[in-house]
């Protein structure tokens, strides 16, 4: 099994401020990994450092075969292969739901006009959103705004997809519709990094949780490690129920 | 008081003034046109150029915005004139409309790209778009959505503003009505009609950008704010 | 003696234009405030009629080219029995334009005064008049000095329409000067460059104000 990305002691820092200090970790194809933490323990810039959102400082960063360390990587393929789905969804509000999701195929060369109309009937079918093609973002709700964000990364056909804190802005019931759908996602292979909050959907979906704390990995196990966490850090923020 | 007022020099000088007003619906059109495409190049590039580029960007806008419309227009032509190129007086007032209207324009828009929330660019960027795509597919058309009903403001004053062109000798409507004064002494009475007819050319101006925004902007018919 | 091929006199007679551009503007300003405020409160006022009628004055003054007002104003008060000097119609016009244009900004700045402070000032049993004036007006003020000193760039560069009635302001010197010189490129350009050192420090004031007040 190839891993898809690939930390070897990295190492950012914001001015002054260090955010990561030492991750390893490796994600291989066609797994699920959850990253949890505190706010402030890293998860996110880590995971927006795998599409080169943000920039590393040392340490080697490998994605999909490329080295993200090297300062000539070429980050407009690297996002070819990387999709990544916001919290505040980010869709394009002059679009409608389909050419959200087929802009990208048609302007970056990956399908012509017919193949992107395909495609996007594919994975709005996906998400359960086929009817709403034509539709424009802000008529839908922050689920179904979300699960088009999860299908405009999908119509990439990416080879892995990072999801950051997806359900922080939904509420509860709406939440529920956009963790089925990557649950479902999950189920058909498609590899994953997600940062969440929801700890039980983590532990169902998830084949590898880490544990962040303070800018480092700080355990790592499966959905049984909060029943038994080996560290006194990830006991007291299971134990906070967050 | 003595005056008679008396408009039957419309009946004689009717296709003046339909002349006039051809060449004030051309010069309004063409200036708007290439002011709208030169402005928003030159507000992207006062976005995302370089530094140099930025500052000569920035200087072409304060020195146009600080500066008449006529004494440019009167620079341009009798300064052409002068050095024996011969563009002929239309063409000296459409480049002076358009250098004119984009400064206007550059600034509007590009309030109207500094508006637009980061998170649109970063998820453009993640799709693997070019920067260029970036902008001319996301950032253009929020921006125009955003300034569109300052920047039609700023087109119905070109449009009134073409007017002066008549003070180097385009015969567009003021022209016309210079023209038929100086023949019929009737001063008072042409001007008042002029005025009507650049009054509906004002309401026919703003009804059309009514029409194009429904067409361009499809989510405006939902009624929601931006 | 020359300065880029113009005689003293010929510089001089510039500079009296641009004397008279700024006298002018002046007088568009003041005239225009004269008759702009107390529109803007009347476009506010419960009064539908005033509101409409106000309405209706400032979109027919924004609806015509000024130098067809200024037309209207020069061979309208002529044919009203008046002689007068060019001055007076170009006053008249500017002042026509700019009520039209102040009366829109300020309506603005009154009305993005929140409408907490409204019902304050009602509930103070105050009558309509002094809250307008204790209450509303001191803060509208505040909100609306950055666009009206942008509008002054305006009334400055647009003061220059009144050359197509003859009235000799900087534009128009600089036009009677370059018919008996040849020396566009020379004459035009220290008429822009007179412009732009009225217009300049306003757009920089202006641009200044403006951000003190989103700052707050």
């Amino acid at each position: 099994m190839t891993a898809l990305v690939t930390f070897k002691d990295v190492h950012k820092s914001y001015g002054t401020l260090p955010v990561l200090k030492g991750v390893s970790l490796t994600v291989p194809e066609g797994r699920v990994v959850a990253l949890i933490g505190r706010s402030g323990s890293g998860k996110s810039t880590a995971l927006r450092c795998i599409n080169g959102l943000e920039t590393i400082q040392s340490g080697t960063l490998e994605v999909c075969g490329r080295k993200l360390h090297e300062a000539n990587c070429d980050l407009r393929h690297l996002r070819m292969e990387v999709g990544i789905v916001f919290q505040s969804y980010n869709l394009f509000p002059h679009l409608t739901v389909e050419q959200n999701v087929t802009l990208a195929p048609r302007l970056t060369g990956k399908a012509s006009q017919a193949e992107a109309h395909e495609i996007a009937r594919k994975v709005l079918e996906q998400v359960g959103l086929a009817e709403k093609a034509k539709a424009y973002p802000e008529q839908l709700s922050g689920g179904q705004q979300q699960r088009v964000a999860i299908a405009r990364s999908l119509a990439m056909q990416p080879r892995v997809i990072l999801f950051d804190e997806v359900t922080s802005a939904l509420d509860p019931e709406l939440t529920a519709e956009v963790l089925k759908t990557i649950e479902q996602l999950a189920q058909s292979g498609m590899t994953m990094v997600l940062v969440t909050h929801e700890m039980s959907f983590a532990r169902r979906v998830a084949d590898e949780i880490i544990f962040m704390h303070q800018g480092v990995v700080w355990e790592t196990g499966d959905g049984s490690m909060f029943d038994n966490p080996q560290t006194p850090e990830l006991r007291q923020f299971v134990g906070s129920g967050l | 008081m003595s005056y008679q007022f008396d408009f039957s020099f419309l009946y004689d000088y009717w296709p003046d003034l339909l002349a006039g007003m051809r060449l004030t619906i051309g010069l309004s059109v063409l200036s708007i046109l290439f002011g709208f495409i030169f402005g928003s190049a030159c507000a992207i590039a006062r976005v995302h150029g370089g530094k140099t580029l930025r500052t000569i960007v920035g200087c072409y806008v304060d020195l146009v915005r600080n500066t008449p419309l006529v004494v440019q227009a009167f620079w341009l032509f009798f300064g052409m004139a002068s050095m024996g190129l011969k563009i002929g007086a239309f063409w000296a007032a459409i480049i002076t409309l358009v250098i004119n209207v984009g400064a206007y324009t550059t600034e509007i828009i590009r309030a109207g790209l500094e508006s637009i929330p980061r998170g649109q660019k970063e998820a453009a960027d993640c799709l693997a778009l070019r920067r260029w795509q970036v902008i001319l597919y996301i950032e253009l058309p929020q921006a125009v959505e955003r300034v569109y009903p300052a920047l039609v403001s700023q087109f119905i004053l070109m449009m009134l503003a073409t007017s002066i062109m008549s003070q180097i000798s385009v015969e567009e409507l003021t022209g016309a009505a210079y023209g038929i004064q100086s023949m019929t002494f009737r001063g008072f009475e042409v001007y008042v009609v002029v005025a009507v007819i650049y009054l509906v050319l004002s309401w026919l101006t703003r009804t059309m950008f009514e029409v194009i925004a429904r067409i361009a902007f499809t989510r405006r018919r939902l009624r929601t704010p931006l | 003696m020359t300065f880029a091929g113009l005689t003293p006199n010929q510089l001089l007679f510039i500079l009296q234009g641009a004397g008279w551009t700024v006298i002018l503007s002046l007088l568009g300003f003041v005239g225009g405030s004269v008759i702009g405020l107390p529109a803007a409160v009347g476009r506010i006022s419960k009064n539908r009629l005033l509101r409409f009628g106000i309405a209706g004055y400032i979109n027919l003054i924004q609806g015509i080219p000024l130098p067809i007002i200024m037309f209207l104003c020069y061979f309208g008060m002529s044919i009203a029995g008046f002689s007068v000097p060019a001055l007076v119609a170009a006053a008249v016009a500017m002042t026509a334009y700019c009520s039209a244009y102040l009366a829109e900004i300020w309506r603005g700045a009154l009305m993005s005064v929140p409408k907490a402070q409204w019902e304050a000032a009602e509930c103070l049993a105050l009558k309509p008049f002094q809250r307008l004036t204790h209450v509303i007006l001191p803060q509208a003020v505040r909100i609306s000095i950055a666009p009206t000193v942008g509008f002054l760039v305006q009334i400055v560069k647009n003061s220059s329409y009144a050359v197509v009635i003859g009235f000799a302001e900087l534009t128009y010197t600089a036009r009677l000067l370059n018919n008996s010189t040849f020396r566009p490129f020379v004459i035009f350009s220290i008429a822009a460059l007179l412009y732009f050192a009225i217009c300049y420090p306003l757009s920089l004031y202006s641009r200044r104000l403006e951000r003190r007040l989103k700052r707050g």
